[in-house]
């Protein structure tokens, strides 16, 4: 019985009287999180989505999700009296006619673009850092899950307005739709309810893009943050932080404030995008009508990689036979392709784990050096997916930069095969660049630019030696060795079977590790310092040699 | 002896002989070389001098009587609205060779033009200059320009105008400078890779409607903010990336850093 | 060659004449305290700060309140460009209102993390996501137990007819879904065009085309005559009877698309091959039509071959003459389907 008599009290006795809201607090609000930067860029997409909430229910209030042909009679006088769709007439007036209306209509378009974005960072900085390794390879595939959802989510939800921009942009779609080889035309005409465009696209779209798509995507985002509560948040390598514990700060309030500010400030700046730029003019386009197409016809750019793959393939892959035609030059580019991506990051996780053994769980994470072909490997996806990219813009840089498109297609089909690869070569190299001088930095120190004269009249430079905290995290990393060979048969002459498999594994294992450079053990400091203090009382000398370790 | 026959071993004397020689020559042969017809049957100053200015500037690419060569089409019939275009806009004379003439700072002054344009539709009837009445974008209905404009022209130069691209480096240009004359030039002529839009295709009225149309896009602010171009999602997409999320990894950088 | 000063925490650890293996973790760095830990004054101004933005933010807000209200959205008595400027206005001020309102929370709450909560790190341990040999026996023996006690090992009959059931039961999800639309039909081999119907201009106005009306160099949009009137869905009849007019040297053109030219102009399908976009850039001099979306180009005078980009097949032409009263007309449907490939387009 509470005897209390202050209003804190009375609630939090309800709550706990109810809900074990007493349990909840202990459990809960001291839970310890790491800081970094690094960890903010899912919270940007989460507050995005949550802003995309908000703002796209306010919309829902003045939409209307029909194709129904109405006059506009609104204030924009290049639209005066033609014949619209409701969905685009609705639109119209809520941007010029409700105020706030264009507002939150350009709040929810930057913050899509937004979400996206910072999707796309989040996903790289878990790829880079190795935060999908074990125990967390399921929360890497809901992540890949809920990005090919975002994009998705955002080509229908700009294509909801129904003007010529985003509706030339669903005829594509339907024509890619209509390349898939047997069922295509199937699938096209019971989407569309019929040829396109037909009256049904709309309202299903809104249905899916209001209804449908974001409950899936909040369904797998509270899974995928209640995986991060049970696994724990990853943390960088630092002294004091192990594999085994959590350093930071506690939820309630550090984070409570840190976290529900950034919340604030992520939505601020969208609203301060939103005030200030101008996104999806649809006045200067117009209702949707199949005949009429502007210059510049690229879809958001999350679907620029699409776009550009579709642009690069040369028609010569459509084959017709039998009286069939199989449109390879589209089933490419935006179904297998897509297909073949997605696949390959779900499985990337699986793929590491297999080529290196390592069947433990990691909540260190790697510095990106310190892994060097998964960040070579990495940087060739960035690389391919970039120019994709850029091919989908090529009419666009090719007004601005004064060159011919069918030269930019040109370059970018042989770049797209040959920048990859050499991105990969490029930066496995610089990491273990990066990785020597990190050996080189333990063993003689950091540089001070402070030069000293022995009496002889040599010239040296001042190397500081590195505190052990500063060491510690040049040192602590694991340096994996390519998986071992088993013989192809056992001690009793017995054939082994899954030998193919194991030479394989074999393979791609040396394919991983086989370049690497060793951390810096104890033994090699000492050397080193023992090798610098006999040299300084020589009179002159050279340098000592790193000896152990170095690929 | 006289003064004349006193200075006939002069060093000059023989170079005057010559310059007098070269003078009886050049008079008598101007008497005798037929004139050239001109299809009005009276040589008018303008066409005169524009043929001169014609013969300086462009009968080199064009040839001497404007037949076309190689690269260089045929001007005969082109009026005196292709060349108040070409060379009002300072594409012509053409600076350089390149996938095609860009816009330039004018070569060539009002009066050159005008004689020029005089001289070219004087070699074959081709459309005139139109006078004030037909640009004017204050008779013209933006909303019917608007749709005319998305049918013909946006597909090359953009639904707001903005320019596009054409295979092999051509390209449609920027309208938001052109003025009210200019486009219905083009329309009416049909520069380089430009379709012709003669009056049977575009009737002037229409031709009115959509220079009203650009003349209203390209004096209306744009009501979101900052118009990044009007070319479309490209530039919002590069926005997105460099400055929200340049300003957010900012704000991330600051909340992480520890405090001083 | 480096000078070592030997500062005892950079030194190696041994343990007697032991060197270990791997350096061990040093363990948490000494915290180091903010101004506002020890100093009285320097906390009373980060105080001050925060309350500065929270101020600010509350001033954000009544500037979004005071903009919602002053600047309104009627147009009566504007001419155009006030109009815009005047939804330009509103927009930066409620848009830049609720930046402040929003962005003055955020600082404020994060500075006030940053600089007065306590900044002393804590650790938390982790534990295993398995787990105990204990548990996991546990848990299988329970999952046994449960497996038993339904007893759907000892009876294939119960199981065989529970599986038939659930793998049945999800189908009628999927056969519902079939009047989401017709079947396709002939609806994509066949546009509206006809014998007989005239070419009409697709602009406000319309009007039919005589072949005189285009001289070379010229290019029209067509639609087909009485479509406006005549057709049930009309932007779907529209998505498929777009065509090009154009008219060339009748010398340039090929000898296939001969016969279904009239004196040089010919008609072809603006419906793109590759994935439906308009057709609709004409390069007068190049003879080239170039499509905007991926940049497939027809060459006009090799019947609209694709002779650059991700198309394969050629624009479908569309025969034509003229009636007697001279004005175009189509000679017939178009000799193969428009717009893009499918599987049984033949």
């Amino acid at each position: 019985m509470s005897t209390t008599t202050s209003p804190a009290a009375g609630v939090g006795n309800f709550l706990d009287e109810r809900i074990g809201a007493s349990k909840l607090t202990k459990t809960f609000a001291r839970k310890v999180f790491p800081d970094h930067w690094s960890f903010m860029l899912g919270e940007i997409a989460l507050y995005s989505f949550i802003i995309l909430l908000l703002t796209g229910t306010f919309l829902t209030f003045f939409f209307i999700p029909s194709t129904g042909v109405t006059t506009y009679t609104g204030p924009y006088s290049t639209l005066q009296g033609q014949e619209v769709s409701e969905a685009f007439n609705s639109t119209m007036r809520l941007s010029f006619e409700v105020r706030g209306g264009l507002l939150l209509r350009q709040i929810h378009h930057w913050s899509a673009l937004i979400f996206v974005v910072a999707i796309i960072v989040h996903m790289f900085r878990v790829f880079f850092t190795g935060a999908f390794r074990k125990p967390r390879e399921l929360n890497w595939a809901i992540g890949v899950l809920l990005a090919i959802l975002a994009v998705f989510e955002g080509f229908l939800g700009y294509s909801l307005p129904d003007d010529l921009l985003s509706g030339n942009g669903l005829r594509i779609a339907s024509g890619i739709i209509l390349a898939i080889p047997v069922v295509g035309s199937y699938v096209s005409f019971f989407l569309f309810g019929g040829e396109f465009p037909g009256e049904a696209f709309i309202p299903r779209i809104y249905t899916i893009h209001v209804l449908l798509l974001p409950a899936i995507m909040l369904a797998l985002i509270t899974f995928h943050l209640i995986l991060v509560v049970v696994h724990k948040h990853t943390q960088y390598p630092g002294p004091g932080r192990t594999n085994d514990n959590v350093v930071g700060y506690p939820l309630f309030p550090i984070y409570t404030a840190k976290a529900g500010g950034f919340f604030f400030i992520v939505f601020g700046v969208t609203a301060l995008m939103a005030a200030f730029f101008t996104i999806n003019p649809i006045w200067l386009y117009g209702s949707y009508d199949p005949s009429p197409i502007s210059a510049g016809a690229q879809p958001d750019f999350y679907m620029g990689f699409m776009d550009g793959a579709v642009r690069l393939m040369s028609g010569y892959f459509e084959i017709a036979a039998f009286g069939y035609t199989l449109s390879l030059n589209i089933a490419i580019p935006a179904l297998i392709l897509p297909g073949v991506l997605t696949t390959a990051a779900i499985a990337y996780p699986a793929i590491e784990a297999w080529a290196s053994g390592d069947k433990r769980e990691h909540h260190l994470l790697d510095r990106p050096r310190n892994a060097p072909t998964r960040t070579g490997l990495g940087m060739m996806a960035l690389t391919f997916y970039v120019l994709l990219w850029i091919a989908g813009g090529n009419d666009i840089v090719a007004t601005h930069l004064r060159l011919s498109i069918n030269d930019i297609t040109y370059t970018l089909r042989v770049l797209v095969f040959v920048l990859p690869p050499l991105v990969y070569v490029i930066t496995k190299r610089i990491c273990l660049g990066l990785q020597r001088k990190d050996r080189e930095k333990v063993l003689h120190g950091r540089e001070t630019g402070r030069v000293f004269r022995t009496e002889d009249g040599e010239v040296f430079e001042l190397h500081a030696p590195l505190s052990a905290e500063d060491r510690w995290t040049l040192v602590q990393f694991e340096s994996t060795h390519p998986a071992e060979l088993e013989s192809a048969t056992d001690g009793s002459g017995v054939r082994r079977p899954g030998g193919l498999l194991n030479r394989l594994r074999q393979r791609v294992s040396r394919f991983y590790f086989e370049d690497r450079v060793e951390p810096v053990t104890p033994a090699e400091l000492l050397e080193a310092q023992h090798h610098g203090h006999e040299e300084l009382s020589a009179s002159g000398g050279e340098q000592p040699q790193v000896t152990a370790g170095t690929h | 002896m006289t003064a004349l026959a006193a200075r006939r071993r002069h060093p000059l004397a023989t170079a005057l002989l010559v310059l007098l020689g070269l003078v009886i020559t050049g008079m008598a042969y101007a008497a005798v070389l037929p004139g050239t017809a001109d299809a009005a049957g009276t040589v008018s100053q303008d066409v005169t001098a524009g043929r001169k200015l014609f013969q300086a500037n462009c009968a080199t690419c064009h040839g001497m009587n404007a037949e076309g060569r190689n690269n260089a089409p045929s001007l005969v019939g082109v009026g005196a609205a292709a060349v108040d275009f070409q060379v009002g806009t300072g594409r012509m004379p053409l600076q350089q060779s390149g996938p095609q003439a860009p816009e330039a700072p004018r070569r060539l002054s009002d009066e050159d033009t005008t004689q020029l344009a005089a001289y070219i539709a004087s070699l074959g009837a081709g459309p005139a200059i139109p006078d004030a009445a037909a640009v004017d974008p204050a008779s013209g209905d933006v909303s019917r320009g608007a749709l005319i404009f998305r049918t013909n022209c946006a597909m090359c130069h953009g639904a707001a105008g903005k320019g596009g691209a054409l295979t092999r480096g051509k390209y449609a240009p920027d309208l938001s400078k052109t003025s009210e004359t200019h486009i219905y030039e083009a329309m009416v002529t049909g520069p380089q890779s430009m379709p012709v839009f003669n009056d049977k295709t575009i009737d002037p009225q229409a031709k009115k409607d959509v220079i009203a149309y650009l003349d209203q896009i390209n004096s209306t602010p744009n009501p979101g903010g900052l118009s990044l171009g009007r070319i479309g999602p490209v530039s919002e997409g590069l926005v997105a990336w460099l400055v929200a999320l340049g300003i957010l990894l900012g704000f991330a950088t600051w909340l992480g850093a520890k405090s001083s | 060659m480096p000078a070592h000063d030997d500062h005892d925490d950079s030194a190696v650890a041994t343990r007697g004449d032991q060197v270990p293996d791997r350096f061990e973790n040093p363990g948490l760095p000494a915290h180091q305290h903010r101004m506002a830990d020890t100093d009285a004054k320097a906390a009373k101004r980060a105080e001050r700060q925060v309350a500065a933005l929270f101020t600010l933010s509350m001033v954000g807000t009544v500037l979004l309140l005071v903009a919602y209200f002053a600047v309104k959205l009627e147009y009566n008595n504007m001419s155009f460009v006030e109009s815009l400027d005047q939804l330009r206005l509103s927009n930066q001020l409620l848009g830049g209102g609720l930046a402040i309102a929003l962005l003055g929370i955020g600082a404020g709450a994060v500075h006030w993390a940053k600089t007065l909560m306590p900044d002393e790190e804590r650790i938390e341990y982790r534990h295993l996501q398995r787990g105990t040999d204990e548990e996991r026996a546990e848990a299988t023996a329970i999952l046994k137990l449960g497996a038993d006690e339904s007893g759907i090992a000892r009876r294939p009959l119960i199981r065989n007819t529970l599986i038939g059931a659930m793998a049945m039961f999800p189908i009628p999800a999927l056969v519902l879904l079939r009047d989401t639309g017709p079947m396709p039909g002939k609806h994509l081999s066949e546009t509206f065009w006809k014998e007989g119907i005239r070419l009409e201009r697709d602009q406000p106005g319309g009007g039919a085309v005589k072949a005189s009306d285009l001289t070379l160099g010229s290019v029209v949009h067509i639609m087909p005559e009485g479509l406006e009137e005549k057709a049930e869905d009309l932007l779907n009849e529209r998505a498929k009877a777009a065509v090009l007019l154009i008219r060339l040297e009748p010398e340039l053109l090929a000898a296939e698309s001969v016969p279904g030219s009239y004196n040089g102009i010919v008609a072809y399908s603006k419906i793109c091959t590759h994935v439906g976009c308009p057709v609709a850039l004409y390069e007068q001099r190049t003879h080239h039509l170039l499509c905007p979306c991926h940049q497939s180009t027809f060459d006009l005078t090799q019947n609209c071959k694709v002779i650059f980009g991700p198309a394969k097949r050629a624009l479908p032409q569309l025969a034509i003459t003229v009636d007697d009263e001279g004005y175009l007309v189509a000679k017939g449907p178009f000799s193969e389907a428009v717009g893009p490939s499918f599987w049984e387009r033949g």
